[in-house]
């Protein structure tokens, strides 16, 4: 019998063999490519640890930012990461008020994902800030520096309190949903150190239907919570931009085109993950082809978006006749920057339209190729953005170039060291899948199947 | 408090079918269930066995009423009676300006208030030690219990019900509190 929809969960539905395999991980001693995987991201991270150690002792004069550039390397790679994350968010609350089973098996990694994500860009801000140990100056608390609060008006204060919301909201979500697996575990475990931190974690959970019934409303709303939240999280990073008067930024368009580039960027990040780790943790049952052709084709739409963004943003700046904004897109299409602007099309607008093909959102070894280009593109996209509108703007005495110095692309290497740490001990030592929500799935088919109706 | 137990009838089900089938059985039989036990959420227990609509969305609501006030509240104090600064000749009282700090923090104490009150009402803390009434509800076993002050536990006819819906285990079972 060829089921009506696609079955979210190959082989075995007997929910011990699930909790074995969910549990496997984070027993045994991990694959040598795991080994190997964690020694290169270390690396990574310590060269990025250096450089940011260098660049807080010797100041931000190793970077190669100048007075016409003043950002660059160091926000283009905080908006890169603010909206890898976004696709965490999109999986595990928006496919959750849309009833989207597929969800189930990579909202947990989609989750952390995020949370790594969002720590990551959260480092470029405060080393930009050149003394990061006074960070806290951001928020407001009382002080003795007379009447002195920060600047309410301001879109990087909106930032400061979108991030920090957003890190604190997906922290909660991402642990609430690990509680009842934690209590699995908790009973598992033999007696000892772990069993101890499982019982802490897993707060008396017993499976309670009582508690079943209210953790089911909570996780709706804060799934409910967190959906505008995402929305307004890349929107308040798109008004960085959009509230200055520089031609290039001063669209629009900006928040709605960011948070599709968000998305689009994080789903490829969440393929190039789970294409990784479905094989090197043997997760392949969970993580099937129609989960990967399910999040290509979420890809496919929130590409084709920023493509059509990209055409709105050309068409405007010629169609309103304004010079400047003219010449920005002019200069951004053939002036020495032109590379990377070729580089962000030919990623973001071409290379995804292999997705139309099924064979191909079906391929992992065709999906992760596309994964890293729709990365790169993306990476070039706020590049392209950031420098090129800042480098040549109204007063042509002020124009320059800039160029990356040695620390600058160091520290993008150690951030990538640091997402890559912290998701590779993640499939570690916590559970990479939501094994409730996974046996939840298998148990109601157990029951339908029983019933004769095909699911 | 005095110590005193409670005792529980337990019946253990290898699916939720069986389950949902026994408890179905036992409310028609006009019998109270006290609780199931499950390794996932099962649909539709919640009319057989009595829980009420959760009252959480008001919670979160009262969380978010409070989390807009206050961060309204804030700015106004702040950048409008303590430190009217003119920057770029916006009025002090830039209403629009604050409206996405004061949706983050609406968002903010909306979720706190629900987890925080989700996890207070369902004695989640991590002090606490989960006393299980059956092994295995975390794994792959459904339960059911019943409290004696809702059913005779010694009746034969409960008894005899649950064994003949499928229960795989059905054991009296003392909890002291």
């Amino acid at each position: 019998m060829t089921p009506m929809r696609p079955s979210w969960l190959e082989g075995s539905l007997v929910l011990r063999d699930i909790s074995d395999d969910i549990a496997r991980p984070l027993d045994g001693r991990p694959d040598p490519s795991w080994f190997a995987c964690v020694t290169a991201s270390t690396i990574a991270l310590g060269i990025g640890a250096a450089c940011v150690t260098y660049e807080v002792a010797t100041g931000i004069g190793t970077w190669g930012l100048n007075k016409t550039v003043g950002w660059a390397f160091d926000i283009t790679n905080f908006v890169f990461w603010i909206g890898i994350g976004h696709a965490g968010t999109l999986i595990s609350a928006i496919l959750l008020l849309f009833r989207q089973q597929w969800r189930m098996s990579i909202n947990r990694s989609a989750e952390a994902m995020t949370i790594f994500a969002v720590v990551c860009a959260a480092l470029f801000p405060l080393i930009h800030m050149g003394r990061p140990w006074m960070f806290f100056w951001v928020m407001p608390y009382p002080n003795w520096r007379g009447p002195l609060w920060v600047n309410f008006r301001s879109p990087l204060l909106w930032d400061v309190f979108a991030i920090n919301t957003y890190l604190i909201i997906s922290l909660v979500f991402w642990y609430l949903g690990m509680v009842p697996d934690f209590a699995t575990l908790r009973d598992r475990a033999a007696a000892g150190v772990r069993k101890h931190v499982y019982a802490a974690l897993s707060l008396g959970w017993n499976g309670s239907h009582r508690t079943w019934a209210r953790y089911e409303t909570a996780c709706l709303l804060l799934a409910g919570l967190a959906t505008p939240l995402v929305i307004s999280v890349h929107s308040i990073v798109s008004m960085d931009f959009a509230t200055s008067i520089l031609p290039g930024w001063h669209a629009t368009i900006f928040p709605p085109y960011f948070v599709a580039g968000a998305v689009y960027s994080g789903f490829g990040m969440v393929l190039l993950l789970l294409i990784v780790t479905r094989r090197v943790m043997n997760l392949e049952r969970y993580i099937t082809l129609q989960h990967l052709d399910r999040m290509s084709k979420i890809t496919l739409l929130t590409g084709s978006l920023v493509a059509f963004s990209y055409a709105s943003e050309l068409f405007t700046a010629w169609y309103s006749g304004n010079l400047n904004e003219g010449f920005v897109f002019l200069n951004r299409a053939t002036g020495p920057y032109a590379w990377a602007f070729w580089t962000m099309v030919t990623c973001n607008v071409a290379v995804p339209q292999l997705l139309w093909v099924r064979r191909v959102r079906c391929s992992p070894s065709a999906l992760l190729p596309i994964s890293i280009l729709i990365n790169v593109g993306m990476w070039f996209e706020r590049f392209v953005i950031i420098v090129t509108s800042l480098h040549r703007s109204y007063l042509p005495s002020t124009w320059v170039m800039y160029r990356p110095t040695a620390i600058e692309i160091g520290t993008l290497i150690g951030s990538f060291g640091l997402f890559f740490t912290c998701f590779l001990l993640f499939i570690r030592v916590l559970p990479m899948i939501a094994a409730w929500e996974v046996k939840g799935l298998a148990g109601a088919r157990a029951a339908s199947e029983a019933h004769g109706v095909g699911v | 408090m005095a110590l005193a137990s409670r005792q529980f009838l337990v019946a253990t089900f290898s699916s939720e079918s069986t389950l949902r089938r026994a408890a179905r059985l036992l409310r028609d039989s006009g019998f109270q269930i006290h609780d199931a036990y499950t390794p996932y959420p099962v649909h539709g227990l919640s009319e057989l066995i009595g829980v009420h609509h959760s009252r959480l969305p008001l919670v979160s609501l009262a969380g978010g009423i409070g989390g807009c006030v206050g961060a309204l509240a804030m700015q106004f104090y702040m950048a409008v009676f303590d430190w009217p600064l003119n920057v770029g000749g916006k009025p002090p009282n830039s209403l629009l300006a604050f409206v996405p700090i004061t949706f983050e923090l609406t968002v903010l104490a909306a979720g706190l208030a629900t987890v925080a009150a989700f996890l207070l009402r369902c004695r989640l803390v991590p002090t606490t030690s989960a006393d299980s009434m059956a092994d295995g509800t975390t794994e792959d076993v459904f339960a059911l219990a019943l409290r004696q002050r809702d059913a005779t536990v010694d009746s034969s006819e409960v008894w005899s019900l649950l064994l003949e819906s499928g229960a795989t285990n059905v054991t009296l079972k003392e909890v002291s509190r």
